[in-house]
């Protein structure tokens, strides 16, 4: 009987080439993936004329990006600085307004086990398939009817697009903190109990301090939506009103100066620095929690 | 532990409040209002039964948004799976620069659609034309958002970039999940790189292919921030002997009915119909993973 040989070193070179290809073929495919943002940065140091004569080459002077880019920060129409601060503050109220309330009310639905806690909680989690389309135009017309009501405009102001965040934000979220409080162990609120802490108290300095992994997950899942979010900011803050998001003034600034892509590529540049250094910052956190929030 | 009745009701209410004014109630005149000749601004409302929902049902532009995201939907849920997948194998290999990929292809998914909408429009209107003149590629040298019968198939390219690097890393996570021993036996008892793929991988994987096709299946569908920056619903066509726009998917189309065309109740309606079939995939979703974990 003859034995055959064991190919150990062609079977490794065999390995090598097939890193080798994968290696080439994924850096292909990412220079490809990352051909438009090149060339927005590319086409915002270009006068428009520049642009339509050649939309791939260099720019000739790459002192126009400055010049494109102080002329977008005090475009009228889009009012940079504002719209940023706007939607950072729009985005960062709703995301601890919705965290704070839906882990409060979470932790009750976990805790308190009736009837009523289990179809409170089945009602958040059913809503989750309600889409937006369905409820959008009812949902102007009812918080125009309860500004009203109230004295206290919802329509247009900061506080009613909290609210409304609060509102459409909550079911995911708690169905999020849910999964996690579950497994949370009670020993440790009973021991809290024990030693003299209130039902209250008992949530704010032990419950909550545990959810931090569960917040990190809950803020970028629902931070990302906030900041990129078109359809509510519009129906409820509208195109022209005081108050406009990222996204609102580039929609505008688009929508107003057609074809002006010089001015229209800057814009949307300056709406993507904010979450792409963001990115840069907190890579791992971000995909963690978009990915855990798909998974639950 | 001793839970006050009082406390409970209290953490619960902020959630409650907001999830049952904006979500709920108008969940609840949504439906009503489809069913009458709402008009958003005379508070005379009266029943005309199921009149809306007949008229759309004639609706050329009704009809045609239907199939047409009925057919972006299927190509999303083709092509994101297949290069979220095919990238996933790609960036689970031992390329060095593995972490670097991950995150460059997880970035488009990180900007909002209405962003992204307008650099694609500029993209397939100047940058792609210019190389189809330049380069003399003919299909290329008119812009492909420009023809019904390509729009769709250039809006599901968008798509399925913005899409594929998120979907990717859910089936990074999966595939990291699987046995390192498992796949060093295959390897071991002579099972090639796509044998491996097949016999193992896959069917270890199953999991994410439920969550990451429902996933592209509803965002496909309910897709509208997209398709109202890329084309706005252009090109025009005729369609059943009336002029539609060619690219106007469901969402857009709903929104165009209430605030292009003035037909609060006749959008509520399909609002309503868009409602229902939401509900039907989820229902199917939650089927198939009852009996996955009865399997299990």
């Amino acid at each position: 009987m003859t034995t055959k040989p064991v190919p150990i070193k062609p079977k490794v070179t065999r390995t090598g080439i097939r890193l080798l290809v994968s290696e080439i073929l994924v850096m292909l495919l990412f220079l490809l993936f990352m051909v438009p943002f090149f060339l927005v940065v590319l086409n915002s140091a270009k006068s428009s004329a520049e642009i339509i004569n050649s939309p791939v080459n260099m720019p000739s002077d790459w002192g126009l990006l400055l010049s494109n880019i102080t002329t977008i920060f005090n475009h009228p129409t889009v009012q940079y600085t504002s719209a940023f601060l706007n939607s950072l503050i729009i985005t960062v109220v709703s995301l601890a307004v919705i965290a704070f309330f839906s882990a409060m009310c979470a932790w009750v639905l976990v805790r308190n086990k009736t009837r009523w806690s289990a179809i409170i909680f089945l009602l958040f989690v059913s809503a989750m398939v309600i889409p937006f389309q369905v409820v959008m135009f009812p949902l102007v017309q009812w918080l125009r009817m309860l500004g009203n009501f109230l004295g206290l405009p919802l329509l247009g102001t900061y506080h009613g697009i909290v609210f409304a965040y609060l509102g459409f934000g909550c079911s995911m979220t708690i169905f999020i903190l849910h999964g996690f409080i579950k497994g949370v162990p009670l020993e440790l609120e009973e021991a809290a109990t024990i030693d003299g802490c209130s039902q209250s108290r008992t949530f704010f300095s032990v419950v909550l301090p545990l959810l931090m992994p569960a917040f990190v997950t809950v803020l970028i899942l629902n931070g990302i939506w906030i900041w990129n979010d078109y359809l509510l900011p519009l129906l409820v803050l509208g195109s022209s009103g005081p108050i406009k998001t990222i996204p609102l003034a580039v929609a505008n600034f688009a929508g107003a100066f057609v074809k002006q892509w010089d001015l229209i590529l800057t814009s949307a540049l300056l709406a993507m620095i904010p979450i792409i250094v963001l990115f840069l910052f907190a890579q791992r956190y971000i995909i963690k929690g978009m990915v855990e929030g798909a998974i639950k | 532990m001793k839970r006050h009745r009082s406390v409970d009701i209290l953490f619960m209410l902020p959630t409650l409040l907001a999830f049952g004014l904006v979500v709920l109630v108008p969940f609840g005149l949504g439906i009503y209002y489809s069913l009458t000749d709402w008009n958003g601004v005379s508070s005379n409302i009266n029943l005309v039964g199921f009149k809306n929902f007949e008229s759309m049902f004639r609706e050329p532009q009704f009809i045609y948004s239907f199939l047409i995201t009925l057919q972006y939907t299927a190509i999303n849920v083709v092509f994101v799976n297949l290069v979220g997948f095919l990238l996933a194998l790609l960036v689970t290999s031992q390329l060095k620069l593995r972490n670097f990929y991950r995150a460059g292809f997880f970035v488009p998914n990180l900007i909002g659609g209405l962003v992204l909408g307008y650099i694609w429009q500029f993209m397939f209107n100047n940058v792609l034309v210019d190389m189809g003149r330049t380069l003399g590629i003919s299909w290329l040298a008119t812009t492909l958002t420009g023809k019904p019968g390509t729009v769709i198939w250039a809006m599901s390219f968008v798509n399925t970039w913005q899409y594929a690097g998120y979907i990717m890393m859910i089936y990074v996570a999966a595939i990291q999940s699987i046995p390192a021993s498992l796949m060093e036996a295959a390897n071991v008892d002579g099972a090639g790189f796509f044998r491996r793929v097949r016999s193992i991988l896959i069917p270890m994987v199953a999991n994410a292919f439920t969550i990451t096709i429902f996933l592209t299946l509803t965002t496909s569908f309910k897709q509208y921030d997209l398709n109202f920056a890329l084309t706005g619903g252009r090109p025009a066509l005729r369609f059943m002997e009336k002029g539609i726009k060619s690219s106007q998917l469901l969402a857009m189309d709903i929104y165009q009915t209430a605030m292009g065309n003035n037909k609060m109740n006749e959008a509520q309606a399909k609002a309503v119909v868009f409602f229902i079939i939401l509900v039907v995939f989820s229902l199917i979703q939650v089927s198939i993973n009852k009996r996955r974990e009865v399997e299990a």
